[in-house]
């Protein structure tokens, strides 16, 4: 069963973010740039004078599609790294992944996003 | 007076800063211009550069004369400069003795054009444009050109009375700070103040502006010498100094709010720059630096005053020019030294109290006078015409809806 993992973090952990995961195997992700606001509905900024308040904060939105067993392992590594412990830090979304197809070779599935060195042959061969 | 001659080096001098105070047109459009939302930059742009358009022509066929030519009862001009006629290369020794009079007519024409140009921060992203354009030349030929005769035409019953206002602190900010105020209260808020986000797109712009004017101040306050001279050259150091130590402490005023916004320090420099205008020809550099470090907190709280009573006086022109140019003068008085300036007069700290009640005079005359007009003008032309523009259109944006283009595709 493959899923997606949507991952809404801070702009500055994209790296730290990256890096996680390249440790545990995965590599294929991509990202979107998009503004919201969360719980705590914005932030304050300094204005001429005094404080005014904007929500609609860039964040970036990671897109992964991977195995439903490495779930847990990739959420993990995603929150250590995109953690500051502040509000912001963001959210991630796991959905189900109906099909995927690789457009140059028409595999299907888990076909589709498999790798050399992925997360599911780094478990199989733990060297 | 004919009889005078050209002096080369004043008149050198005087075409630098008369092209320097063009310059602070396009240089607050894009002070203002940072501080607007994005789908209104090209319309708050093009609200500052229409006046070197409108005011170009408008000087020269009748305001120049409304404002300096041969004084009617110290009230206004004589119509005997319509067209410029008699504004030739012989300089008018009433005025300045070593430069042409055109070059004295086209100085005082950059002041004109910038003058209601400050205004236009008051209703930023709202004003119906054709409304605007009646207004502003309405504004230009009921305030700024008898206002401008009254205080520094020969025979002006304010300069008859020894009101000292060396560039502009009455002419130029009390009466655009004053006049901002009164539009505000008529136009209204914009859709959504205060609760909506007003949030600045692009404070480089303001910086940069903030920038030019400073530059551009360097013409209209030591040019307003007329001559390349050790007034002139006062002048400069006093405005240098207000605009520095009213940065400065308006950089520690944000800091102590949270932290040194560039914003505000630009805000800052610009009123120190307002508030030592009238100031800068007869005050020390020393005393400029009280001026400076007393306007920022004086505009400081005023913004945040304006803001609590629910006032949408958008980008602060009351506060920023109009309050600290009050100072300004009020310090005029205070702080004046014939030392500095033997043309001038003596304020109170130099054994002469009786200059405050001249300079409040000034001030307050000009309030009412600007205020009143602009008052009563824009309540005139909201009743005929309209100030503003549907809801739609200021939802989408006046750059689209007024001027059918976008700033960035």
């Amino acid at each position: 069963m493959l899923k997606k993992i949507e991952a809404i973090i801070r702009e500055e952990k994209l790296a730290d973010v990256k890096d996680a995961l390249d440790e545990i195997g995965i590599k294929g992700l991509n990202i979107i740039e998009i503004r919201g606001r969360g719980r705590q509905g914005g932030i304050k900024l300094v204005g001429r004078s005094g404080s005014y308040r904007v929500d609609m904060l860039p964040k970036l939105q990671l897109n992964i599609i991977l195995s439903e067993d490495n779930l847990t392992e990739t959420i993990e590594a995603i929150c250590s790294a995109a953690s500051t412990g502040e509000a912001g830090d963001g959210l991630i979304f796991i959905y189900p992944v109906e099909e995927v197809v690789r457009i140059r070779t028409g595999e299907r599935g888990r076909e589709a996003v498999m790798y050399p060195g992925d997360i599911d042959q780094r478990k199989g061969d733990p060297s | 007076m004919s009889t005078a001659v050209i002096n080369t080096g004043d008149t050198a001098w005087m075409l630098v800063c008369c092209s320097l105070v063009l310059m602070m047109t396009p240089a607050l459009a894009f002070f203002y211009g940072g501080m607007v939302r994005r789908k209104n930059i090209l319309s708050t742009l093009t609200l500052n550069y229409v006046f070197m358009a409108l005011i170009g022509v408008q000087w020269v066929l009748y305001g120049f004369s409304l404002a300096f030519g041969p004084d009617i009862a110290g009230v206004v001009g004589s119509l005997a400069h319509v067209g410029f006629a008699g504004v030739g290369a012989a300089p008018n020794g009433q005025y300045s003795a070593g430069i042409p009079f055109s070059l004295f007519a086209a100085f005082q024409m950059m002041f004109a054009v910038i003058t209601p140009a400050l205004v236009t921060g008051a209703f930023v992203e709202r004003v119906r444009f054709k409304t605007f354009l009646l207004f502003a030349l309405i504004w230009s030929t009921l305030v700024y050109d008898p206002l401008c005769h009254w205080v520094w035409g020969v025979g002006g019953w304010l300069r008859e009375l020894g009101v000292l206002d060396f560039a502009g602190g009455t002419v130029v900010h009390i009466a655009a700070g004053f006049s901002a105020l009164a539009f505000a209260m008529v136009v209204g808020p914009r859709k959504g103040f205060p609760k909506a986000m007003m949030e600045p797109h692009n404070i480089p712009y303001t910086l940069l502006g903030t920038g030019l004017l400073w530059v551009g101040w360097f013409g209209f306050n030591a040019g307003s010498a007329l001559g390349a001279n050790g007034v002139a050259a006062n002048a400069l150091i006093t405005t240098n100094t207000s605009g520095a130590t009213a940065g400065l402490v308006w950089m520690l005023l944000s800091w102590l709010d949270g932290r040194p916004s560039a914003l505000g320090l630009a805000t800052g420099m610009v009123v120190g720059l307002a508030a030592v205008t009238p100031a800068s020809g007869f005050v020390t550099p020393l005393s400029a630096m009280v001026i400076g470090a007393v306007a920022a907190p004086l505009s400081y709280y005023a913004i945040r005053f304006r803001i609590k009573r629910g006032l949408d006086e958008s980008l602060d022109v009351w506060a920023c020019h109009g309050i600290a140019s009050t100072w300004g003068m009020l310090a005029t008085g205070l702080l004046a030294t014939k030392a500095v300036n033997p043309d001038g007069a003596n304020g109170l700290f130099y054994g002469n109290p009786s200059q405050v009640g001249i300079q409040l005079v000034g001030m307050v005359v000009t309030m009412v006078l600007a205020f009143g007009v602009t008052y009563v003008v824009a309540k005139a032309l909201d009743w005929s015409i309209g100030l503003r523009v549907p809801d739609i259109e200021e939802e989408v944006g006046l750059d689209i809806s007024s001027h059918g283009e976008r700033a960035y595709s």
